[in-house]
């Protein structure tokens, strides 16, 4: 007898369930701003505006360093030797397959930009080292070749392609 | 165990608090009348060990954030100038410095004989959970400690540790830039490992507290692992533990001051007098002492996201260990077999520390992923089995009896 009134809903029922639902909303509110003021500030974001290179300087065979957003970027002007030894690599036995064709701009083949970040955990590989006489990362031992690919090592993928265009043929922009 | 019913307060003050506070009483039940078996030898000091370390690390820390700048620019001249003009400067980051890794030997000590001794199992479950929580919180906050020198191994320790967390598929590099609040390791990543690495010792202290409580519910395990049966069994915390404990920290301080005094940098690395320099790696990135066996798990895994996982699982499959040894006998003295695979097992874990610091290439990287085996077999295979097939020694009826002989 005295337990017929719990099993309906009462109007009070709602009022627990709606003020309950409420308080969740708002908690999870409050966790937005805290979570959120970790990612990078707008000064940070700011700072990461793209940046113009000029080639010119940059002699074949030589690698230089530019640094975007906190990374390093490496530019290398490729000899013909590099070129050839990008190109010719059979992509089956690569452990992330890509042509060199999809690593460079059309018609800038001597190009290559990448990010300078060992894609295991980080370091920066050491330019005209290793095996394939593109890069060697001294902290875990992958071995990139002149395309940038992994070709030995833990690392899993290829140094990563910033986003960038040619603005003209001796100068490029980052970003 | 026996609740605080002995406790009777002198003074007029402690009769007034009592009646408002119990805190004499606790502390008395938990200090003072608490029964400790009377056959503990000295690898039960080093929990008073570290409690004593996590106050000095807490007490030299907080003095040495009066001094620190957390920023990339002026972190590395903040510490030299603590070295050099803060008065005592030098000293107390030494302590500090040494007093980390003196905090990790007395943890290792006090894992391995919690494992030696079975001291995780049944009723003690929930009290090494709760050490292996400490444990982590350790190691984290070793690591960001780590980092706010920002010297060459500090900012490069700090690119590969939180680079492990971008081997998630899908949320790694969100997660990634989340961490270091830029797009690389930088100012604001400095910024909040300080605060991280001043608030954790405190969270460290409150587990602590729930550590020592399960503890004192459960009641200390001892050298036979059988249970205290009468009071002839055990005898009061003061003045036997506490004098014990108290001989012990002293002896461990020689040591600590031995390190703090004499060899101030020979646990650390002389790549971290250099200021931190994104566009360079050093050659030869190597972690802290208190990590290599991890770090040596870590690279003998050729694929990134499993060595990522065999590196946290190495460390949360101690939270399983309860379980995952079956036998009903605790102490390795009566375990003949299970004797001989703990000190095995020790000998693959300092194995692997040595590795850890190698290059990792040739020989390193088989001989790694060998002990790596072994280190996961002990515990899904080696230890499960044991205690269905181990033949066990024949326990001692009493803790007295095991002291005194059958006399007692």
């Amino acid at each position: 007898m005295t337990t017929v009134s719990s099993a309906e809903h009462t109007r009070r029922d709602f009022l627990y369930i709606a003020t309950g639902a409420i308080g969740a909303v708002g908690a999870a509110a409050v966790v937005v701003p805290l979570i959120a003021q970790m990612n990078p500030d707008a000064s940070t974001i700011a700072a990461g505006a793209p940046i113009e290179v000029d080639l010119a300087p940059v002699a074949e065979g030589q690698i230089i360093k530019v640094f975007w957003r906190s990374k390093p970027i490496f530019i290398s002007h490729r000899s013909k030797k590099e070129i050839e030894a990008a190109q010719k690599v059979d992509l089956g036995s690569l452990p992330d397959p890509q042509p060199d064709s999809a690593r460079v701009k059309p018609g800038h083949d001597q190009w290559l930009v990448v990010v300078g970040i060992c894609t295991h955990l980080g370091c920066i590989p050491l330019a005209h080292q290793g095996q394939y006489e593109g890069w060697f990362c001294p902290c875990h031992g992958s071995v990139y070749d002149t395309s940038g690919r992994i070709r030995q090592g833990p690392a899993p993928a290829n140094l990563p392609l910033p986003p960038y265009a040619f603005v003209s043929d001796t100068k490029i922009r980052i970003g | 165990m026996s609740g605080h019913s002995t406790y009777q307060p002198q003074s007029g003050f402690m009769k007034w608090m009592e009646r408002r506070l119990p805190i004499g009483g606790l502390v008395h039940s938990s200090f003072v009348a608490y029964p400790t078996p009377r056959n503990l030898n000295y690898w039960w000091t080093f929990g008073g060990i570290l409690s004593f370390m996590l106050g000095v690390q807490i007490i030299t820390g907080v003095v040495l954030a009066m001094h620190y700048t957390p920023h990339a620019d002026l972190a590395f001249k903040s510490v030299e100038t603590i070295m050099r003009d803060v008065n005592y400067g030098w000293l107390l980051r030494y302590l500090h410095a040494t007093g980390a890794s003196m905090f990790f030997i007395a943890v290792y000590i006090h894992i391995f004989r919690g494992m030696y001794y079975g001291s995780y199992k049944e009723p003690r479950e929930v009290l090494w959970i709760l050490g292996v929580i400490i444990y982590l919180l350790m190691m984290a906050t070793g690591f960001l400690g780590y980092t706010l020198p920002w010297g060459q191994m500090s900012f490069w320790g700090a690119t590969v540790i939180t680079n492990f967390f971008s081997a998630f598929p899908g949320i790694g590099e969100p997660l990634v830039t989340w961490l270091w609040g830029g797009y690389g390791v930088g100012s604001p990543t400095l910024n909040r490992f300080f605060s991280l690495h001043y608030l954790l010792p405190f969270v460290i202290a409150g587990v602590v507290i729930l550590h020592v409580w399960a503890l004192h519910v459960a009641g200390q395990n001892n050298p036979t692992g059988i249970d205290p049966k009468s009071d002839k069994d055990t005898v009061p915390f003061t003045p036997y533990a506490t004098v014990k404990d108290g001989f012990m920290i002293v002896c461990f301080c020689i040591l600590f001051a031995w390190f703090a005094f004499y060899l101030p940098n020979y646990l650390g690395h002389a790549d971290n007098y250099v200021p931190a320099n994104p566009a360079v790696t050093p050659a030869h990135i190597v972690p802290e002492w208190y990590y290599l066996p991890f770090y040596a798990i870590l690279r003998a895994i050729p694929n990134k996201l499993l060595g990522v996982l065999a590196l946290f699982g190495s460390i949360g499959i101690l939270a399983f260990l309860p379980w995952l040894d079956t036998s009903k006998v605790k102490s390795a003295r009566y375990r003949p077999l299970y004797r001989q695979f703990f000190w095995l097992f020790f000998a693959v874990c300092i194995g692997l520390g040595w590795l850890g610091a190698k290059p990792a290439e040739g020989i390193y990287v088989v001989l790694a992923r060998i002990l790596t085996v072994y280190y996961f077999a002990h515990f899904i295979i080696i230890l499960p089995l044991l205690g269905i097939f181990e033949k066990t020694k024949p326990l001692p009826n009493s803790i007295s009896e095991s002291v005194l002989g059958s006399k007692a």
